[in-house]
């Protein structure tokens, strides 16, 4: 159980160092993408108008206040529940070269098997934590979809974004499925596949 | 009695944004509980967890500002003294606006979207939105507000199952722990466990969020049967070990709640609804004379 500080973007070599329970604070940049976001992405085929490749990407629909000039103004911005857009992460990893999805809840088999694969880890970020996440993102430096809100695409300058537990490494482990496991062991379910 | 229309709005306003940013004390003293349960075995993710909620909860009183970034579907329960003269869908509408002014001056985030569209009505209100549930109590005259903006991780999270008489409370017990082993991480635990016991269908499922979003963490039910279940089911719910975030540990649910009905001959209902750590709610009464006394 290590705590790291990683500065964006991520390299193989930072996130291959990383183990399930250990720590990440992150400094640098993080890009906000929720349901919407990756439908747009992988459903109907458009590509992101901006690098991901080793990027840290934040499972969120920010609250915003609208300012005079154009930019957003943060007013809360938490995590939502990974686990409704399972489905884009391997796509994420693999095709944009994502190095970390921060989220809650939890991912399942087959993005554990494309962290494994391609070098990116899962963080877990205590949901419900909005108060804490916006006192660490320092501004919103960027929007592009904007006729997705509050599902856009968002970029966030970041100072010490984190710690938050390292859930799923690069290696195969996923903490998640251990006390899953250990669960339904615990409560005699034999066989029992969390759906 | 034109007033009770200003104070309704206004009270309604004020409790929704103060439901997103005050966490009520039982629930701050429950997650507190937890963390010295964690520390007591050692689990340090755990630990770190819900240390970093109770931070969480400090910086949002520092700062007057939102717990969690999800505003909610709004939900009032609203307990209206016989002896109070209101009209009832004046009232409702009331409620909408009071939701509507929320939005617009806080901002809030607003979740209100059409079921097959999904375009978004920007203002937290729509059809049925906000849900506005009545009681009625004898001889009083005064209005008791109570408010939650119920939040999606742990509201997705719900679940019914028309169980057979012959199935007991063995039956009830694993309906129970299965959909905690279902929900796992997804609804932000630790959580409050609400069941609806009993009714039909409909009934179980109104129980189950009366348990899970109105009752304090500590009250206990009055039937002692149904308090006896209640401390049992916590037990197991907290032996499964999924613990806080679902990342391990004795902290899953901070609290077992049920309300319950009688049913028919031939079947056993059991609702269940979760709420997640931030347990939010706020309550406020207007008085007779038009004073207002919050929490």
């Amino acid at each position: 159980m290590a705590d790291y500080v990683l500065e964006t973007p991520l390299r193989e070599d930072d996130v291959r160092a990383l183990r399930v329970e250990d720590t990440v604070t992150i400094h640098g940049t993080v890009f906000g993408m929720r349901d919407a976001t990756q439908i747009r992405i992988f459903d109907e085929g458009v590509p992101p108008p901006v690098e991901l490749a080793g990027s840290v990407c934040l499972h969120t629909a920010p609250g915003v206040r609208k300012l005079a000039n154009g930019k957003y103004e943060k007013t809360s911005i938490g995590t939502t529940t990974s686990t409704r857009m399972d489905r884009f992460v391997p796509g994420l990893i693999e095709t944009y070269g994502v190095r970390a999805i921060a989220g809650k809840g939890g991912l399942l088999e087959g993005s554990v098997d494309a962290m494994r694969k391609f070098g990116a880890v899962y963080l877990a970020v205590v949901g419900g934590a909005a108060a804490l996440e916006t006192m660490q993102i320092e501004e919103i430096e960027g929007v592009w979809w904007e006729d997705l809100m509050p599902e856009c695409l968002w970029k966030f300058r970041v100072r010490g974004f984190g710690p938050w537990i390292v859930a799923i490494d690069s290696h195969g482990n996923s903490l998640y499925r251990r006390v899953q496991e250990e669960a339904a062991r615990r409560m005699g379910f034999h066989g029992y596949q969390q759906t | 009695m034109e007033w009770i229309y200003d104070r309704i709005e206004s009270v309604g306003c004020e409790l929704y944004l103060r439901a997103l940013k005050d966490i009520p004390p039982d629930v701050r003293e429950a997650i507190a509980k937890g963390l010295a349960a964690e520390t007591r075995e050692g689990n340090k993710t755990a630990e770190r967890i819900l240390f970093t909620i109770l931070e969480n909860i400090r910086i949002a009183d520092e700062h007057d500002t939102l717990v969690c970034q999800d505003t909610g579907i709004p939900i009032f329960k609203v307990r209206i003294g016989t002896r109070v003269q209101v009209d009832i869908p004046r009232l409702e509408s009331c409620l909408r606006r009071a939701c509507e002014r929320a939005t617009a001056e806080y901002p809030l985030r607003s979740n209100s979207v059409h079921p097959l569209t999904r375009k978004n009505t920007g203002t937290n209100t729509g059809r049925g939105i906000p849900v506005v549930k009545l009681e009625f109590v004898p001889g009083s005259d005064r209005i008791e507000m109570h408010m939650a903006p119920k939040g999606s991780g742990s509201e997705n999270m719900s679940f019914l199952k028309m169980l057979n008489p012959s199935d007991g409370t063995r039956g009830i017990e694993r309906f129970v722990l299965e959909c905690i082993f279902e929900s796992g991480a997804k609804p932000c635990p630790p959580v409050i466990v609400g069941i609806g016991l009993g009714g039909t269908s409909d009934l179980a499922m109104a129980l189950a969020k009366e348990a899970s979003t109105f009752r304090e963490i500590g009250s206990v039910s009055p039937d002692p049967e149904i308090a006896r279940l209640e401390r049992e089911l916590l037990d197991k719910v907290n032996r499964t070990g999924i613990g806080p975030q679902g990342l391990g540990g004795a902290t899953t649910a901070l609290a077992v709640h049920i309300e319950w009905a009688h049913t028919h001959i031939t079947q056993n209902p059991v609702a269940i609804n979760i709420q997640c750590w931030r347990g939010e709610r706020a309550s406020a009464v207007i008085g007779a004379d038009g004073t207002v006394t919050y929490g």
